[in-house]
């Protein structure tokens, strides 16, 4: 366990020396103009002194270097075109707080609907609600996500009378978005439980129960559920990363001051440490993430074993 | 022809049995009703029959099309999106199609048609803001994503099926693929789709470079963990001893076996390459104006939807989008259990 859980690590920390390296490399390709916040008006001389004093100008190691030993410190440069010469990271944790509320909202409520939809679905196959709950899921999973976010935005904000753009005081205007953002993970949720359920109940325990005379709906529950829930849990680490990747789309399209809008405000300025900053910081993100998940699968059931694990995921 | 002949012979004789055994009380009856010659005749030897070996007239490839036959609805969305695709590619060769960059003008006032209602001024669906019309545009940009997406597709399947069989047949190669597959897929895919379009300038290659990039780890991955499991089954060792080149393994002993999942993956990638184009367009970085895409159809399409009397050039885009995603979805769906010979033994 130990050794497993030393040798995950160093693959994630390796992992993201990749990921930041190559980042770093690829945006050195970038045209120079994210540097300057009025790169029109400036002369040959001005953009080549700017860039010199920047370090810009040094061989491509001695900067992989010196970012490094920046990016130890928790210095990750300043932005040049968002918020002039402001710190990247003092932008960063100011965005930080409410994508992380919104993330683990949407979690938890795809959690609470995608977990009943499933059980439903297991517990009635092949008939109504399952094909009803089967027909949602392959909706969901079949249709962009951008698209079914657009239809939620215009017909959700016209029935629940709220404007177009996040109000973080108003409760009413946390719903669409979080909606929006846990329906991938609903789906995701739903359609392995039900799989798993029908897995499940073909095994002789189920025999048994019902030999006993326990009730159908005993035995879905307190029987099948509680043994389909458990390899459930490898599927957590996804729907983090869904969720992740789908707060940048859902925060950018409800204006929500978060950490995806500004990757995407940014990416349309071209502003170049904001984002090395952010892809940085999602690529932390998502490897937590996996890691977590892998440690909750061992936590909820014993019978797991890190170290023989083959890539369930 | 052979095993036909047998087989429809042995079928008659039991029939007979069958037949006498029912009609008369004791088995005795049951003989005497077949003729003499059938019962007692020497076969003899014949030399080419004596050599001929039977084979099963199973078909993998029929069998594969009568099960997927049988799904009506899969069958019946396949010929829709067939036609659909088609359309979008015969699209520009019918009469009387417009250029889809081009901005007509009313010849009485010089203005552009601006936002026409669908069916109004020849507009079949329509026009955007600029006077262009919406029916060209649509079926151009849906032709761009299609593209896109069947070059993802093939991508992912070659470079998939290529890395998969070195990871799991040559054994040395395992450790190095294991490592750099444990260390790509901690990165989300798509912050590499974002960084790519960044950083390329957005066009259909790059876009479709992005898309591939990581795709085909998944892939590989599928590949090495079945070939592993195969690779050392009786049949294989055996044609390793009758000295079978590795390629021909490979292609005649493995990969058919793997057919029915690659299908479903590749017809999986198609709505997921699509949704990617959408997404990356919204982003900013999807292609420009002036090469339609389902996903900057989209994009236009969101800045006016919340006017009424606009959300048509939402809607049409999105039907055209979501009909192709849910098919590709649902056929692919529907043909890997097809393909699946565990469901031919019927």
């Amino acid at each position: 366990m130990v050794k497993y859980l030393a040798k995950r690590i160093g693959h994630s920390i390796l992992t993201l020396f990749i990921i930041v390296t190559l980042v770093f490399c690829l945006l050195r390709l970038m045209p120079v103009e994210g540097y300057f916040a009025n790169y029109e008006k400036m002369t040959e001389t001005q953009i080549q002194a700017g860039l010199q004093s920047m370090g810009l100008l040094d061989p491509l190691p001695v900067q992989i270097f010196r970012f490094w030993r920046d990016a130890f410190q928790g210095d990750l440069g300043v932005s040049h075109i968002y918020r002039v010469n402001v710190p990247v990271v003092d932008i960063l944790a100011d965005k930080l707080p409410i994508s992380i509320q919104m993330g683990v909202t949407a979690m938890v409520v795809s959690l609470i609907l995608g977990i009943p939809l499933g059980l439903v679905m297991g517990r009635f196959k092949h008939r109504l609600p399952d094909k009803i709950g089967t027909a949602i899921v392959i909706l969901i999973q079949a249709v962009p996500a951008a698209v079914y976010y657009l239809y939620i935005q215009m017909y959700g904000t016209t029935a629940l009378n709220v404007g177009l753009l996040f109000n973080a005081d108003n409760l009413r205007y946390w719903i669409l978005p979080v909606f929006s953002m846990s329906l991938g993970n609903i789906a995701f949720y739903a359609m392995w439980l039900r799989r798993y359920m029908v897995d499940e109940s073909n095994k002789d325990y189920v025999l048994l129960a019902r030999a006993k005379g326990a009730s159908e709906d005993r035995i879905a529950l307190r029987h099948i559920f509680r043994n389909a829930m458990v390899p459930l849990v490898q599927y957590i680490p996804s729907a983090f990363l869904n969720t992740v990747v789908g707060s940048i789309y859902i925060e950018s399209l409800y204006s929500i001051p978060g950490m995806g809008g500004l990757l995407v405000t940014c990416v349309q300025r071209h502003d170049n440490t904001m984002v090395q900053g952010i892809v940085l910081l999602y690529a932390c993100v998502g490897i937590i993430g996996l890691i977590l998940g892998d440690l909750l699968m061992v936590l909820i059931d014993p019978r797991i074993s890190l170290g023989k694990k083959e890539g369930g995921r | 022809m052979l095993f036909f002949l047998k087989n429809a012979k042995s079928k008659q004789l039991e029939d007979a049995l069958a037949g006498c055994q029912r009609s008369a009380a004791g088995p005795a009856a049951a003989w005497a009703g077949l003729p003499e010659d059938e019962l007692f005749t020497p076969a003899g030897f014949r030399a080419e029959e004596a050599e001929a070996t039977a084979s099963s007239n199973y078909s993998y490839w029929g069998s594969t099309l009568r099960s997927f036959l049988k799904n009506k609805f899969a069958v019946a969305l396949l010929v829709a999106l067939v036609a659909v695709v088609a359309f979008a590619f015969l699209q520009p060769h019918l009469p009387g199609q417009i250029d889809p960059n081009y901005c007509r003008v009313d010849p009485e006032t010089g203005i552009q048609y601006r936002n026409v209602a669908p069916g109004v001024d020849g507009f079949v669906w329509g026009s955007n803001s600029i006077g262009q019309d919406l029916w060209a545009r649509i079926w151009a940009g849906t032709r761009t994503s299609l593209i896109i997406a069947f070059f993802v597709a093939m991508i992912e399947a070659v470079v998939g099926i290529t890395v998969g069989v070195l990871w799991g047949y040559v054994r040395q190669l395992d450790f190095f693929f294991t490592e750099l597959y444990n260390i790509c897929d901690n990165i989300p895919s798509t912050i590499i789709l974002i960084l790519i379009s960044y950083v390329a300038s957005p066009s259909v290659p790059t876009l479709i470079l992005g898309m591939s990039l990581t795709g085909w780890i998944a892939m590989a991955r599928f590949i090495r963990n079945q070939i592993l499991i195969i690779r050392d089954r009786d049949y294989n060792v055996a044609s390793r001893c009758i000295g079978t080149p590795t390629f021909r393994i490979v292609l005649r002993n493995l990969l058919p076996y793997l057919v029915s999942v690659i299908m479903l993956r590749m017809a999986l990638t198609v709505p997921a390459a699509i949704g990617s184009e959408v997404f990356v367009t919204y982003i900013g970085l999807g292609l420009s104006v002036e090469t339609p895409s389902l996903g900057n159809l989209i994009n236009d399409g969101r800045q006016v939807m919340m006017q009424a009397g606009l959300r048509y050039q939402l809607l049409y885009p999105t039907i055209i989008l979501s009909f192709v995603t849910i098919a590709f979805y649902l056929i692919g769906n529907a043909f890997s259990d097809a393909a699946d010979p565990k469901n031919h033994m019927q």
